[in-house]
This record gives structure tokens, sequence and C-alpha cells, in this order.
């Protein structure tokens, strides 16, 4: 197991490297010179001359390349120019919201699919089955910001259920960043509440067509483990439905349910831009955004790298994940 | 985004015995399901509103810049179907052109990541253990290591926000999926008996690569490319949503949504309504997708 985890790891190494000439080149190409976007159209010659030298932009690609990856190990992602900041330190303030919101999202998607995707599975063309295609076959062709609008305007705005935009009234004592596990952790009950309320429709609306999907796949997969023969020898045995379901099915059909929650996990990201945007919620998503819009280059790198580097993790944590779920797979 | 979720919806084998593709069924069959009957009249819809949105449209001259104060901001009616903008243009006729917009971007982004995916594939997969086979695999990986709409947000920010760096940066991200599948494909054709005998005929390997194999692979690529029209709809509209894509006057179905959401909750047509279209179009796609992939089958082998 172990030596499976560093082995892949290792594999992995040739895509991250792949990532940051991919990331660096894109930043490179940015014409109409960072530098004059920078400092303005006021900027002398020595001024250029002088920002040029500080960023490493006088010198051959190559070498700039092996400058950026010399910051990278040292954790510097470089200025933004927008913000005036160091990225790193912007990225670590934005990045727990999109982490909060991402992760919400992922488990209120398997949460609520898979179990909806095996009751279609079990009680197949019946009002459950019926029920759930009627929300998964529209539910991959919604456009998330939209669905972010129509909530906004529907809960929100009309009933005042939810608050419109934004994380918190309040933000809790900072331990993570996370506003529900910190709000817990302080045990500060009105913060935990309002922070709860604030993330109820972003997270919908970024879940919504996961779950969709979810549900599908987890009702094909169930459908699939359900016909084979073992299932019938169980039945022969007595075991009871209950537990040939949960107990035998679910094990079986979980591991293409696995590959999507996977893939998912970068859906949910990206999607993450939308959604962030619509909701002014303070995530890494709308500083990327922000960022793309101002030409700032290295935020945008950054915010680039930091959502490639977590969807190669993600992917190498499922293939993890199937060896426990599935006892046939061999990490060797 | 990313998985055609309804590549995952049907079983495999259901339709396994009904295969022999002799077109007359195919088509019998495709029509026979309400659905993809649904999703073909959608899809033709939106190509009709692409190719004669003057005359579809009642008011053709509101997809462009015009003002027109006097019917500003109007909720849906009879006269202005889905309302009217804060500058008085109907949104109806912005919708139907938004239609053009929309499938110029996809016929673009679909032509492109075509032209290079496609090809790439095919070398890489007919020529598969050589190293520049094994080069195009690893740069495949790194593209997909992105997700596409992070990635091609990055792109944009290379070029000045408008409709042809949305294109260009989507297509950026969008071909290393075609050549992932077509290089599946070419390994799993390459050893077939056919391509054999083309060999030891003395083919020079272009040609058995393109008389042999290719046409083996149309059908998958054909398929994937229906299924992909609503992703890029989608992407490109979230593009165009974020602001990185087409602009204002160009009547594009996100850019319009994002710009209407600066009047809610009041006026909340004016961004419901281009994203009811965007929805719609996905869906049309998404059903002639379905319909084609059970037609002809590619994947339920």
């Amino acid at each position: 197991m172990r030596d499976f985890l560093l082995r892949r790891l290792v594999q992995v190494l040739p895509t991250v490297f792949g990532l940051l000439v991919l990331i660096f080149v894109v930043s490179r190409m940015i014409p109409g010179d960072p530098v004059r976007l920078a400092l303005g159209p006021e900027a002398t010659k020595q001024q250029i001359a002088a920002y040029e030298e500080k960023l490493g932009l006088d010198r051959p690609l190559p070498a700039q390349f092996g400058h950026y990856v010399a910051g990278l190990f040292r954790g510097d992602l470089g200025e933004s120019f927008r913000t005036s900041r160091d990225v790193r330190l912007d990225i670590r303030d934005f990045l727990p919201a999109t982490v909060e919101l991402v992760t919400t999202a992922l488990i209120v998607a398997v949460c609520l699919g898979v179990p909806f995707g095996i009751l279609s599975a079990v009680y197949p063309n019946t009002w459950v089955d019926n029920l759930s295609r009627l929300v998964a076959v529209p539910g991959v062709a919604l456009p998330r910001f939209w669905v972010g609008i129509l909530l906004q305007v529907g809960l929100a705005y009309q009933l005042g259920l939810f608050p419109i935009v934004g994380r918190a009234t309040r933000a809790p004592q900072s331990i993570s960043g996370l506003y529900l596990l910190d709000a817990a952790l302080t045990g500060d009950g009105t913060a935990f509440l309002d922070a709860a309320r604030h993330l109820v429709l972003p997270t919908l609306t970024l879940a919504l067509p996961t779950l969709a999907q979810v549900a599908r796949l987890t009702r094909a997969a169930m459908i699939d483990v359900l016909r084979r023969p073992f299932m019938l020898v169980h039945a022969a045995y007595g075991v009871s439905p209950r537990r040939m379901v949960w107990r035998y099915g679910l094990r079986n059909g979980l591991t293409s349910v696995l590959t999507l929650v996977g893939m998912t996990y970068g859906a949910l990201i990206e999607n993450a831009f939308l959604v962030e945007v619509v909701f002014s919620w303070p995530g890494l998503s709308a500083y990327g955004a922000a960022a793309v819009l101002a030409k700032d280059f290295n935020a945008v790198v950054g915010v680039t790298l930091v959502v490639g580097l977590s969807f190669v993790l993600a992917n190498v944590l499922v293939d993890l994940l199937y060896g426990y779920v599935d006892p046939r797979v061999r990490y060797n | 985004m990313s998985i055609p979720a309804s590549a995952t919806t049907e079983l495999p084998g259901l339709h396994a015995a009904a295969r022999r593709r002799r077109p007359a069924r195919w088509v019998r069959r495709f029509l026979r399901n309400p659905l993809s009957a649904a999703g073909a009249t959608i899809v033709a819809l939106l190509v009709g509103c692409a190719l004669i949105p003057g005359l579809l449209a009642p008011f053709p001259g509101d997809a462009g810049p015009s003002v027109h104060f006097d019917r500003a901001s109007r909720p849906p009616g009879a006269v202005h179907w889905f309302g009217t903008d804060e500058v008085g243009r109907d949104i109806f006729s912005r919708t139907v052109y938004g239609a053009r917009v929309s499938l110029a971007l996809v016929v673009a982004v679909l032509g492109i990541a075509l032209g290079v995916g496609v090809p790439l594939g095919l070398v890489a997969g007919y020529w598969n253990g050589h190293w520049s086979s094994a080069g195009i695999m690893r740069v495949t990986d790194v593209f997909l290591s992105v997700p596409p709409l992070a990635l091609a947000l990055a792109v944009t920010a290379a070029f000045r926000p408008d409709l042809w760096s949305a294109m260009l940066a989507i297509s950026f991200t969008w071909w290393p999926w075609f050549t992932r599948l077509v290089y599946g494909e070419v390994l799993s054709r390459r050893e077939e008996p056919y391509v054999e005998a083309a060999r030891a005929l003395g083919q020079h390997d272009a040609v058995v690569l393109i008389r042999e194999i290719l046409p083996n692979v149309v059908s998958p690529v054909v398929v994937k490319a229906t299924l992909d029209v609503s992703f890029v709809i989608l992407l490109g509209s979230g593009l165009a949503f974020l602001g990185v894509g087409a602009q204002e006057p160009t009547p594009d179905w996100g850019a319009m949504v994002a710009r209407g959401r600066t009047f809610l909750p009041n006026n909340w047509w004016m961004s419901t309504m281009p994203g009811l279209a965007i929805f719609v179009a996905v869906m049309g796609f998404n059903l002639l997708g379905d319909a084609l992939r059970d037609a002809l089958d590619v994947w339920g082998q």
C-alpha cells in the first residue's frame, strides 16, 4: 500500500512537471507587456528596466522557467499585480472558502446521489426511478450559474429563506479557514448556523448536476450487479434483501461510482468558478476569474497550478480508494 | 465537466441484439424514441436560428448595439416574449441571434479539436511504442490534468476578451479528449486481420492508417463530438458569463445572463431567459447525442 502510494506519486511527477511547463508557457504568451500593465502608462524606461530585472523578465525563457520553478520550491509564487501581495498569501486567504464549498457540494452529491441511485435500481420503473430520471436527464444540462441565479431569485430574494450573497455575516474565529469547522471547533453556535445558511444555496447550485450524474451512474452500476448470478445464490441462501443490496451489491457497484467521483471533483472545482461569482463567494475561483480579467499573470499561474495539482492528487486518492472498496484491486 | 454522464446511463449490451448496421434500421430506431425526436427538433430549431435569425427574430435590429429607451425593461408579454433589456432591446430576438454565436463557437472548437486531436491520436496509436507516441500521450495527460474551464480561463488571460479568444482557449483544452479516444480505438484496431492483410500487401503505413483504420474510428468520434457539443456550449457560455468570452453587443447567452444579473431581482427575465436558452440547447444536443450513440451503438459493445 505504501509502496503503491510512492510509486503512484512518482508517476504523477512528469504530469506535474508538464503542468508547470504548460502553465508557464501560457502565462508568458500574455502580450501587452505585463510590466507596462503593472506600472501604468506613466512609467519611465528606467523603472520598466528595473522592474523587468526584478521579475527576471530580461533573461531568456529557459532561465526564467528555472527561476520560476526554483521560486516554487521555496513556496514563492511571485507578487500579484492586482492586489500587490504575495500570490501565496492571497491563495492561502481565498482557498479555504473554495475547499469548503467544493467539499460540501461533493458530500451532498454523493450522500444524496448514491442512495437515490440505489433506490431506483432496486425499484426500477417505479416513482422513485422515474423521479430520479426526471431530475437526472435535465440535471446535466443545467448551466450552474443559471441555477444559482434561479435559486437566488426564488429562495433568497422572493422568499428570503437564505442570504443572497456572501459567506457569513460574522466570520468565526479562524483556525482552518473553513467556517463551519472553525465555528464547530470554537463552539460558536450562532456563527455555525450563519455559515451553514450562507452555504446552502451555493452548495445546492454546485451539487445539483453532479448529484444527477452520481444517481444515474449508481443506478446503472447497481442494476448491473443485482443481475449477477452470485446475487441469485445469496438470495437462494436466504440472505435478506436489505443485506444483499447494501452489503454485497453496493460493495461491487461502488468502483465505477468512485471513478465518477474522482472526475467529478474536477467538475466541481471548475464550476466553482461560476458559482462563486454568482454568490460573491470569496473563494479562489472568484480570485482567479478577477485575476484573468486584470491580466494578473502571477495570480493566474498560481490559481491554475493549485487547481491542477489538487485535481491530480484527487485522482491519486481515488486510485487508493479502489483498493479499499474492491479487494480484487492489487496495488502491485 | 467532461464525462458525458449520458454515456453511463444506459446499460452496456442493451441494444447489442439489434446491432446490424443497416442505415434504414438505425434511422427507424432513432426516430421511434420520442426523446430522440425531441432532441432532433430542438437541434433543428437551433440550427434554423443560427442560419436565418433575421427571419425568426421579431426585432432583428436588436442583435446589435441599438437603443430603444421607450420600451426599456419591459417584462415578458405578447410583443416581447422574453421581455426587453435595460436599453429596450427585445431579449427574444437577441436570444435567437445568440444561437448563431453558440453554434459558431461549437463549430470552431470542434473543428480545431478534431483537426488537431484526431491526427495526433492516429499517429500515437499506430506507432505505439515509438517515442513520438509516448510523447504525444504524455502531453495529452498534462492537458487533461487541468479541468477545462480553469485551463481555458488561464488561456484567455493571454488575449483580449472576445469570442475569438474564447474559441481558441476552449479548442486549446479540447483536442486531448479526441487524441485519447482515437488512440484507444486505433490500438484495438491495428491488430485486426484486415490491417495485417493491407500491410502484407505492401501498403504504405499512411495508406493503411487512412484507408483501413480511419473509417473504423469515425463513428465513436462522431458520437463523442455530438455529446461534446453540449459541453462546449456550457463552457463557452461559462466563459462569457465570467466576462472573458464574447462581449457586448454580441448577443451571447452567457454574457446576457451576466449583464442581466445586475438588474436582479426586479428584472428577473433579463438573465433567466437567455439562461433558459442555454439549458434547452444543451438538453437538445444531449438527447440527440444519446440517441445517436444508441443508434450507432458505439459504446454498447
